[in-house]
């Protein structure tokens, strides 16, 4: 390979069929990850994989029928197969729940498997039987792009349309349903008909994946997506987009390196784009991603490292008995670079600036044990170290509360301005 | 609200079972039944697979009342609200709003589910959740409109969390929760509420907050029906009380219906109820097998 086929490739220059090809797995990511957040948010993403596992013994079955009628091989009558294995999965996992003791996991455990055992079997029958237009049928358990015909493509760009269309209309629907069946149905609206077509895009997206991404895999596209999605953002509407943006480029990346490599299997170049994706997300994003929420806590100690220096450097000042500060080199030089101390010989000493923010903090402290002491009867004795917890969260609303409950009872510590040292 | 539950609960002896009579004829045996009700409820008795858990419940609903249920857990209280709103399905009985089926009142009616019922951290706003409340309104296929969000946004101010209304649902405090939820039920401007539990696991604020939006549904034309669990604040908070355990044991007037006995027979009394109800149960299979 050199880099200009990798160029070519990627800018969808690589030749009429390789782009084809991968504007329509691109689509396919589209259509699942748009699909696939009411399938998460339903918490119906494994039903998709008994779904698509389901499917196998119904792609081999069409074959059976139609080298059995002698009528040439097409992928329409493989993927109704598909469609009517996977339904038959699925309706099997609800009747076992439903009239057994099964729970939903074991339900869908046993079918997925067993479906999907039953479909390995066909196959190897259909490879001892001698004749032509067997091969390729391996390529729906793994997934081969290169297998994609320029039909192919269109039919999967039709169906994300389809998909984004069917969810732009009923998004609000849905998301009642999911937020809450109980609830819709009481507003009377159908929730039996809305799973129904949530399932039914879950079919659609499925049965067209299978031959670029394979049964075993497919259902990645429905899960990680959204759950990728879901570490960026608090609202559904910006979840599906999200979800929608990563499918598609994991969708994209896999054809293209598909393209290039044409040997390896794309359901998994495409699975491992999606879960790369995913990565980065949980690393990266703002509120949910580990980094943030790894930062958040780092600042926060920080900050209160800094309060207890602070306040206890104020209290050496004034004269007031108080515990030693804890000196770290690393959190003085901190200080320092905030303008809060300068470094001395002996130590640390407060600028104006560190000054004024300890006393506000001995201020807070006082009150709240104050607080403590006069409203909530806790001994005096006790009262310092739940303070310690409490001061350095104290806004400066509940501030003035206190200030006044505490006046109002002609207890409040004396403000440092009134000569509190 | 009348109690008529001590003439006609008490399961007959006969071999054929009562609770397999048509409605029809329930309704011909109640001549006060009238479509001044906000809800009326004739011989309705629910059951999960063989277990019965409401049996034969008579209940009329005064319009312009708040009234609450109470009876002990398992008692079938939350029952009791999803089986008159066709949620869980009901073995006998019909249940009419204003004289009508359910299916032709459901837009006057609201409903407020117990908080637990849902994952918290989906990924909604407040203002998000209270919109809900107006999707059937609004109608399929149609986003919310500016609108209908600002009459969402003026429910949320009236239980006060417009200043949550940009926040998601998991950032909220349980009670804060519960007030959106209460935001949404008052979005569908319903004349007939039920809710369930709306003050269970609230700080004092919040519950605060409801009974004045409580009170003030009452005082727009509006009926509410609570299931409440809490006996000390029953007389201050409501007008009416249904004493269910499996069947209406007491309905009618706070100050009437809290007597000792009542209370007694809700609470105390639940083993005895329940042998009656199996072996009246055993009697109608037999009659039936």
């Amino acid at each position: 390979m050199t880099t200009s086929e990798l160029v070519d490739v990627l800018l969808l220059q690589g030749g009429r069929n390789t782009t084809l090809v991968v504007m329509g797995t691109t689509l396919l990511g589209v259509a699942a990850g748009l699909v696939g957040v009411f399938a998460l948010l339903r918490r119906r993403s494994l039903m998709a994989d008994t779904l698509s596992h389901a499917a196998l013994p119904g792609i081999a079955g069409a074959f059976l029928v139609i080298s059995a009628f002698g009528m040439p091989r097409s992928l329409g009558v493989l993927l109704l197969g598909a469609t009517v294995a996977g339904v038959l999965g699925v309706l099997a996992v609800q009747g076992l729940t439903r009239y057994t003791r099964l729970r939903e996991d074991a339900a869908m455990g046993i079918v997925l498997s067993v479906f999907f055992g039953v479909g390995i079997v066909m196959l190897s029958v259909i490879q001892n039987r001698p004749g032509a237009g067997q091969a390729g049928l391996k390529s729906f358990i793994y997934g081969q792009t290169a297998a994609m015909s320029p039909t192919d493509a269109v039919s999967i760009g039709v169906v994300a349309v389809f998909c984004l269309i069917a969810t732009l209309l009923l998004q609000k629907e849905f998301v009642a349903v999911c937020f809450q069946d109980e609830h819709a149905r009481s507003l009377g609206w159908p929730v039996g008909v809305l799973d129904l077509a949530m399932m039914a895009l879950v079919v659609i997206v499925t049965v067209v994946g299978l031959q670029s991404v394979g049964v075993i895999l497919i259902v990645a596209m429905l899960i990680i997506p959204p759950a990728a999605a879901r570490l960026w953002t608090d609202r559904v509407s910006a979840m599906l987009w999200i979800s929608a943006l990563i499918g598609g480029m994991s969708g994209y990346s896999g054809a293209c390196v598909s393209a290039l490599f044409p040997r390896k299997p794309a359901g998994s170049v495409i699975v491992l784009c999606a879960g790369a994706l995913f990565l980065l997300s949980l690393l990266l994003a703002p509120r949910r991603g580990v980094l943030g929420e790894f930062l958040r806590r780092i600042a926060g100690r920080v900050r209160l490292a800094t309060d207890h220096a602070l306040e206890s450097l104020y209290e050496r000042e004034i004269g007031v008995e108080a515990s030693p500060p804890r000196r770290g080199v690393l959190l003085e030089r901190l200080m320092a670079l905030r303008g809060l101390v300068v470094l001395g010989p002996s130590g640390p000493g407060l600028t104006e600036k560190g000054r004024e923010r300890g006393a506000r903090l001995r201020r807070n402290h006082l009150l709240w044990e104050q607080y403590l002491i006069s409203h909530a009867d806790v001994a005096p004795s006790h009262v310092d170290w739940s303070v310690d917890q409490v001061e350095h969260v104290l806004s400066e609303d509940l501030v003035n509360q206190l200030e006044r409950a505490l006046a109002s009872r002609g207890v409040a510590p004396p403000t440092p301005a009134e000569g509190g040292r | 609200m009348t109690d008529k539950s001590p003439q006609s609960s008490a399961p007959s002896a006969a071999p054929t079972p009562t609770r397999l009579r048509p409605p029809q004829s329930v309704l011909d045996a109640r001549p006060e039944h009238s479509a001044q009700s906000p809800l009326s409820v004739h011989a309705m008795t629910v059951a999960y697979r063989r277990k019965p858990v409401l049996w034969d419940v008579d209940l009329d609903v005064e319009p312009r009342t708040l009234t609450a249920i109470i009876g002990p857990n398992g008692a079938g209280k939350s029952t009791f609200i999803k089986a008159c709103l066709n949620l869980v399905p009901r073995a006998t009985g019909d249940v009419e709003f204003w004289g009508m089926p359910f299916r032709k009142a459901r837009s006057r009616v609201g409903y407020m589910p117990q908080r637990e019922t849902v994952d918290w951290d989906f990924p909604v706003t407040a203002l998000d959740v209270a919109c809900m409340g107006r999707y059937r309104k609004i109608g399929w296929c149609r986003p919310v409109s500016r609108s209908h969000r600002e009459a969402a946004m003026a429910c949320l101010d009236r239980v006060g969390m417009a200043d949550y209304a940009d926040r998601q649902i998991s950032q909220l405090s349980g009670g804060q929760q519960q007030r959106v939820f209460l935001a949404r039920a008052l979005a569908q401007e319903a004349e007939l509420y039920f809710m369930d539990e709306p003050f269970a696991g609230v700080d004092a604020s919040t519950e605060r907050a409801i009974v004045r939006v409580l009170r003030d549904l009452r005082e727009r034309g509006s009926t509410v029906i609570c299931v409440h669990h809490d006996l000390q604040t029953v007389e201050a908070y409501f007008d009416n009380a249904v004493l269910i355990n499996m069947r209406i044991v007491a309905s009618g007037p706070v100050s009437e219906v809290f007597t000792p006995d009542t209370l007694h027979r809700t609470y105390g009394g639940r083993l005895t109820l329940l042998d009656q109800a199996s072996e009246a149960v055993a009697r109608a299979s037999r009659g039936r097998g």
